[in-house]
């Protein structure tokens, strides 16, 4: 791969400010089984390659699935021509600079690589999933997920980059639908598709599923009968699977630079942060820390380098509560000035790079479990998301859950159905008054974070404990 | 790299020929091909922000035998000895692969009469004249959005010999005018010919939108407020219905937003009519197993369901009827139809309430009951006795479509707005929504 880039860069002979090329390969693999019956299976190969041109502090991209050197030579010529035509309308003058000359490569760790299994034996396993969800009549679906991806990057560019990376990655899903005449609930492993992680098969854990299984199955039931979430404003405690989402919705977003600049406001939206809230602006409570880590082992979006070739490195984005720095590539912080992290990732080659996540984690404080529980008199205990929405400032959210616990007098008491809440982000993260220790940190992911024009669907990875908020209006289904 | 659309046809019908003689006797195998080749330009505050070009194309084959069934999807690139060289290792991985899977009782073998041909040609802007013609009308405007534009190819065949073509240029733009933060109006100009006066005019629409929202925008308290609902507004309310609702395998596994509605436990307004209607062309007919659905589909008539979206497995699974559904079972060309609300009397017949332009990240909030939560976007009035007041600061909603769509229904319009389907998540969409707007009675927002 690398002799066909470099030609195609060093056979260009046009003047250029720069230019580079990122070629992805991705087999991915997909198994999916229903009440116990294949439903899906297959794979998926994607290759092809970006050409960015740029001149006169434009940048043209033209991005192509044929790999042949004339191919790649004709998409030169219209990545340039597109650089030409938008130069006197850019919006901003980009520098060399915003495309660093990096060399290196990464490797995802792992011990169990993607042919230690056999379809067959995946869709075994998936059918005994599905076996073991099926503790009851009042079990009327059950269904059983498994995705596995081999990622792989050759970036090299006019001005020296030579960068490899190769991500692999594993996924699972499985859950049920449990009814009880007009009365249905679902119930999952954490929520859809929240158990994402870099690694081989060895991430499944087959040690602690069963175990999984039982308790999905059983809290499903449980929920047909249990009452609804009251609707009051009490002590929230959120556990992991959900503070992912919160941490995505409620941080993740809002702080990502391309949105505060304007990109994203005529679809994902903008956001209530402003460029002079950076350094100053107490976003929550003092024991609020989030940080962009993508070296983290096994998190879903670790990497060394982005897709423009910035070398990524742990940054915290709130510290102690304090708006710290945003989600800003290169040419995010050039616009902007403002302190940002490596984060220029597009879902594949034919995808321009924009501001994204990474792995966002919550870090732990010194609170366990238990003693969480305990200090509260009256509260309600929230697990694995159902429901997200959130406006396009990332201000008003109302989020629901599968599964919940009223806690009465420090302790976790009735199981509670159909629970939802809804906070402005500042005054939710004002609100936090516990968080959990590193025994209760825990890590997920997503693989279908939205954004970007043209439509970017990007996997991010999201850590953290268990966490109490004060005063947050909760309710019921209706 | 230059797009050939005959010849990517003819490679994939070659391709679709190569396969046919190297499968077995005992083989089946489905070949869906999307191909595109698009201008994508990205502008922020009237500059662009990101401009370039994609080469796309990709094949899906699905390989059956011995009630097994598996597929692969592989790059098209239009380079014949690459093409053929990668479709024929997939198939010896494939035939090896799915002789491990277990057998599955509801595989659909291809079949059906028909083969379909649908090529529309336009007039599309030319790549380097794409940021000159949409700005330089716009002096100072805050213009922000992309435009998509370029030829889209869906292709079809089978181990049978049946065989579908669909190709259309189309662009879209869609994009927002902005005055402040909180303060946009929200627009697509779409079609198949860039014409720059029709465009320059509905620039100039939208400027005298943007003159409403120069006025202190009002605080609305929670409560239920009348409210008419713009043909964008109401195209993201239908949209809900190709997500667990419309769809017979949900309804049938327990878990649809119109369960209640199929068991007849609720009904909705007889003012709400639904059906899938092909006739603008915007998306092909056929499927990925090749079955042609009707031109038109009756789903939801006088507010009882009359039809769900239903495909060859769940009528094979629930021993029902296909209407040939796509896989997903969702709507590709869906129409609301019109009531009685005449344009010029929306306002004075909504008297006091709210005027919504747009909502913004729908999902359901409990959809065993139908409720639907999100949120209000851009352009939003105030409105009373008739008269526009001022814009609304953002509301989020949380109401069932059993009120919304039933009891609580006042009326749709008289005339209907085609809203494309702008999304480009993998591939550039296709289709679009033909809706009404609609004018509803107590309508719940929670904060």
């Amino acid at each position: 791969m690398w002799k066909e880039l470099t030609q195609a860069i060093d056979h260009f002979d046009t003047t250029v400010d720069w230019m580079g090329i990122r070629a992805v390969k991705e087999v991915a693999r997909d198994y999916y089984v229903r009440d116990g019956l294949p439903r899906s299976n297959g794979k998926s190969l994607t290759r092809g390659a970006m050409i960015e041109v740029m001149v006169n502090g434009s940048i043209g991209y033209a991005a192509t699935n044929c790999l042949t050197s004339l191919s790649l030579k004709h998409a030169a010529q219209i990545a340039y021509q597109q650089a030409v035509a938008a130069s006197k309308f850019r919006i901003y003058p980009l520098e060399k600079n915003t495309r660093p000359a990096m060399v290196g490569e990464y490797n995802t760790p792992l011990d169990q690589p993607l042919n230690f299994l056999s379809p067959g034996e995946i869709n075994d396993l998936l059918i005994r999933i599905c076996h073991g969800l099926k503790i009851s009549d009042q079990i009327v679906q059950t269904s059983g997920h498994i995705n596995a991806s081999e990622k792989e990057t050759w970036f090299v560019s006019s001005n020296g980059s030579e960068i490899y990376q190769k991500i692999t990655s594993v996924g699972n899903h499985f859950g049920v639908i449990a009814q009880d005449g007009r009365v249905v609930q679902q119930r999952s492993n954490h929520g859809m598709h929240a158990n994402c992680y870099q690694g081989g098969w060895e991430v499944l854990k087959q040690d602690k599923l069963w175990d999984k299984v039982q308790q999905v199955a059983e809290q499903a039931i449980e929920l047909l009968n249990a009452p609804e979430c009251p609707n009051i404003e009490t002590n929230l405690v959120l556990a992991p699977d959900q503070m992912m989402l919160q941490i995505h919705e409620s941080v993740g977003h809002p702080l990502e630079i391309d949105r505060i600049l304007g990109d994203e406001r005529n679809y994902a939206g903008g956001s209530f942060v402003k460029p002079e809230d950076f350094g100053k602006l107490q976003y929550g409570s003092p024991l609020m820390n989030v940080i962009f880590d993508p070296t983290v082992a096994g998190e879903s979006a670790s990497y060394q380098f982005d897709d423009t070739g910035a070398k990524a490195t742990k940054q915290y984005l709130v510290q102690n509560g304090i708006l710290q720095r945003g989600l800003g590539s290169l040419e995010s912080q050039a616009r902007s000035g403002l302190p940002g992290v490596a984060c220029a990732r597009a879902c594949s080659w034919n995808r321009p790079p924009i501001d994204r996540m990474a792995n966002l984690n919550l870090e732990p404080g010194d609170t366990s479990f238990t003693q969480m529980i305990e200090g509260i008199e009256h509260g309600v205990y929230m697990e694995s998301n159902r429901s997200w929405s959130i406006d396009d400032l990332r201000h008003k959210f109302q989020f629901g859950c599968e599964y919940a616990k009223l806690i009465e007098n420090g302790q976790l008491t009735k199981t509670l159905r159909n629970p939802n809440y809804r906070a402005t982000t500042p005054q939710f993260w004002h609100s936090l008054v516990q968080v959990g220790n590193f025994e209760n940190w825990q890590m997920y992911g997503t693989p279908f974070c939205g954004k970007g024009e043209p439509n970017q669907s990007i996997w991010v990875g999201h850590a953290s404990p268990p966490c109490v908020f004060t005063n947050i209006e909760v309710f019921g289904g209706g | 790299m230059e797009v050939d659309g005959s010849k990517l046809e003819k490679n994939f019908h070659n391709l679709r020929e190569i396969l046919l003689s190297k499968k077995s006797d005992q083989e089946d195998f489905t070949l869906n091909l999307s191909s595109e080749r698009s201008q994508f330009t990205r502008f922020n505050q009237g500059k662009v922000r990101q401009t370039g070009v994609v080469y796309d194309g990709s094949v899906n084959l699905t390989l059956m035998a011995d009630n097994r069934s598996g597929f692969c999807h592989f790059p098209f690139t239009g380079n014949w000895e690459i093409d053929r060289e990668v479709a024929c290792q997939n198939l010896e991985e494939l035939r090896e692969e799915i002789s491990m899977l277990p057998v599955d009782p509801y595989i659909v073998l291809p079949g059906g009469e028909g083969n379909i041909r649908e090529i529309h040609r336009g007039e599309l802007l030319a790549p380097e004249k794409v940021p000159d013609s949409i700005l330089t009308s716009l002096e100072n405007l805050d213009f922000t959005g992309m435009y998509a534009g370029g030829m889209i190819m869906r292709g079809y065949g089978d181990s049978r010999g049946k065989s579908h073509w669909f190709a259309t240029d189309s662009f879209n733009l869609d994009y927002s005018l902005i005055i402040a933060p909180k303060k946009a109006v929200k627009a697509t100009f779409a079609g198949r010919e860039w014409k720059q006066s029709a465009y320059i005019n509905k620039i100039a629409d939208g400027k005298k939108q943007l003159s409403l929202l120069s006025r202190e925008p009002r605080k609305l308290p929670r409560g239920k407020y009348r409210t008419y609902f713009a043909p964008g507004a109401v195209a993201e309310l239908l949209d809900m219905l190709s997500w667990g609702a419309i769809s017979e395998s949900s309804i049938q596994q327990g878990n649809s937003a119109l369960s209640p509605l199929s068991r007849g436990e609720k009904q909705l307004s007889p003012k709400f009519n639904l059906k899938e209607n092909f006739s603008a062309g915007l998306t092909p007919r056929f499927n990925s197993l090749g079955e042609i659905s009707p031109q038109e589909l009756t789903l939801i008539e006088n507010g009882g369901l009359v039809n769900s979206l239903v495909n060859s497995r769940t009528a094979k699974e629930y021993n029902t009827v296909s209407n040939a559904a796509n896989s997903s079972e969702t709507l590709r060309s869906p129409e609301i139809k019109m009531g009685n609300l005449d344009f010029g009397d929306i306002l004075a017949t909504l008297g006091t309430g709210l005027y919504v332009s747009n909502l913004h990240y729908l999902n359901w909030s409990n959809r065993q009951t139908g409720r639907i939560t999100g949120m209000t976007r851009y352009a939003c009035f105030w409105v009373e006795d008739g008269e526009m007041v001022a814009p609304i600061e953002n509301l989020r909603f949380d109401e069932s479509l059993y009120d919304f769509w039933g009891e609580k229904l006042v009326d749709f319009t008289n005339f209907q707005d085609l809203i494309p389907e702008v999304g480009t998540y993998t591939k550039r969409q296709l289709g679009g929504s033909l809706v009404p707007g609609m004018l509803v009675e107590d309508f719940s927002y929670s904060f």
